[in-house]
């Protein structure tokens, strides 16, 4: 049986993490290649980079990241965030990303999933997906409507609808994000991750509001999710990755226990 | 030295990069004189067996890893690399493979189950563990608490059992670790297993068949 996979999250910016995780004697570190490589030790199965650089020119400062997170970690990792163009997705994958996600440039130009999978294969493109819930209509049908720009842009898409959608061109994993529940440490949005990881054939990544071991194990069961996304819950020190898989491994949920 | 047999199957730099953690030099390479003369030999891979066969064959490889396995030096499969050892593929409607072993690789079926009775995903992505069924010196030190990071939707499936090393349970049983004389060949990704894959890459670069 396949693991159900733990992923941090980090949030990189012109080269440094945004949220320096405590560790080592509680001294911060911002260096995303020293926090992969913390994370890899300490039991994480999967990482995502997320890179929030504002400026276009500053981007290859993320492609010397990659390239060096790919010769200290052993794990798949994949990365996302301003990712426009074919060309993009060729130059973090061939600086050794396993994976590559797109999200608001899915969403304006459909076409690049089915490029991007035509081009590197199915199982390297990752659809980000960031929701919000709304009241069902006629346009959205599932009342979760798919947003960008951190969530204050509307699309009037159905997110159900752009997950089958996505599905067909070619994406080989969705991340799921719910702004509603994002950064409230109070849970992931169960019934929107069950919607789409019941509907869809290819795994799902449950992404936004873990708080706490529970919040995992209940996305991984009742939300039927394929894998976690957490961030804040780690990255602070609150746990560990170890405390996380413990519990889970307690409740009967099957994880990654050697590392 | 090590070579990592580059047939326009994928970015084969991850093996390599793994190679070199564990201290070991190794060359990512097409020319058949560096493959021939290398102590040992890395066979990766993604992608599909058909335009794999393709390149192999246009590139002159296929003869040449033949040779490699003939010649008794080590050769390690990976992945892609395993599915086209055996004889043959179900994949892009049937495709002739290298024939090292006698076999078939196979898709997975649709509607897979698991045991309580949800539906699996296809491909089978993520961490799996390992049954190992025969000791072997590369498979030294792997227990059944170790997992290995898959991505396939197609299993290779060796008409001799004597050929399985090790197998994985996703919905089936099928065969994850397969064998045979100086080859041996892993459907997951050692390169991506953490210290469990790296485990096996360095005791494959310490294989002495016999």
């Amino acid at each position: 049986m396949l693991s159900k996979r733990i992923i941090p999250c980090l949030d990189v910016r012109e080269g440094r993490t945004t949220k320096g995780i405590k560790f080592e004697n509680n001294i911060d570190i911002g260096d995303p290649v020293k926090m992969a490589r913390f994370y890899y030790e300490a039991g994480a199965d999967e990482l995502v980079f997320y890179d929030i650089t504002a400026s276009y020119e500053k981007r290859d400062i993320m492609i010397e990241v990659v390239r060096n997170v790919a010769e200290t970690i052993f794990i798949p990792f994949s990365v996302g965030g301003g990712i426009r163009t074919v060309d993009d997705m060729r130059r973090v994958l061939l600086a050794g990303a396993e994976k590559v996600s797109v999200n608001s440039a899915a969403v304006k130009n459909p076409e690049i999933i089915a490029q991007g999978a035509k081009a590197f294969g199915s199982q390297c493109v990752v659809l980000g997906m960031d929701v919000k819930g709304v009241e069902k209509s006629e346009k959205i049908p599932s009342g979760y409507e798919i947003v960008i720009n951190g969530g204050r842009t509307y699309m009037g898409m159905d997110a159900l609808e752009w997950a089958l959608r996505a599905q067909e061109l070619g994406a080989g994993e969705i991340c799921l994000n719910s702004i509603d529940a994002d950064g409230t440490r109070e849970g992931y949005e169960l019934a929107l991750t069950e919607l789409i990881s019941t509907s869809v054939d290819i795994p799902v990544i449950a992404s936004g509001g873990a708080g706490t071991p529970q919040h995992l194990a209940d996305v991984l069961t009742q939300g039927k999710a394929d894998a976690a996304l957490i961030a804040s819950m780690t990255h602070y020190g609150t746990y560990t990755v170890a405390q996380i898989k413990d519990f889970l491994d307690e409740k009967g949920i099957k994880v990654r226990m050697k590392w | 030295m090590i070579a990592i047999i580059d047939y326009d199957a994928g970015n084969l730099t991850s093996v390599a990069r793994a190679v070199n953690h564990i201290g070991y030099e190794c060359t990512v390479t097409k020319e058949k004189q560096i493959i021939e003369s290398a102590d040992r030999v890395i066979f990766p891979g993604v992608g599909a067996a058909g335009s794999a066969m393709e390149s192999l064959r246009r590139l002159g490889l296929d003869e040449v890893i033949s040779r490699v396995y003939r010649s008794g030096k080590p050769l390690l499969g990976i992945c892609l690399g395993t599915q086209v050892i055996v004889s043959g593929s179900e994949e892009d409607g049937g495709t002739e493979c290298l024939g090292l072993i006698e076999g078939k690789t196979r898709a997975f079926p649709h509607k897979l189950k698991d045991n309580a009775g949800n539906g699996l995903k296809i491909p089978h992505m993520g961490w799996n563990r390992v049954r190992v069924e025969k000791e072997h010196p590369v498979l030294k030190g792997i227990g059944e608490m170790d997992e290995f990071y898959f991505v396939h939707g197609y299993y290779p499936d060796p008409t001799d059992a004597e050929n399985v090393l090790g197998r994985t349970e996703y919905g089936i049983t099928f065969t994850s670790i397969l064998g045979k004389d100086n080859l041996i060949a892993t459907q997951f990704h050692p390169e991506k297993s953490g210290t469990s894959g790296l485990n096996l890459l360095k005791n494959f670069c310490e294989w002495k068949p016999c």
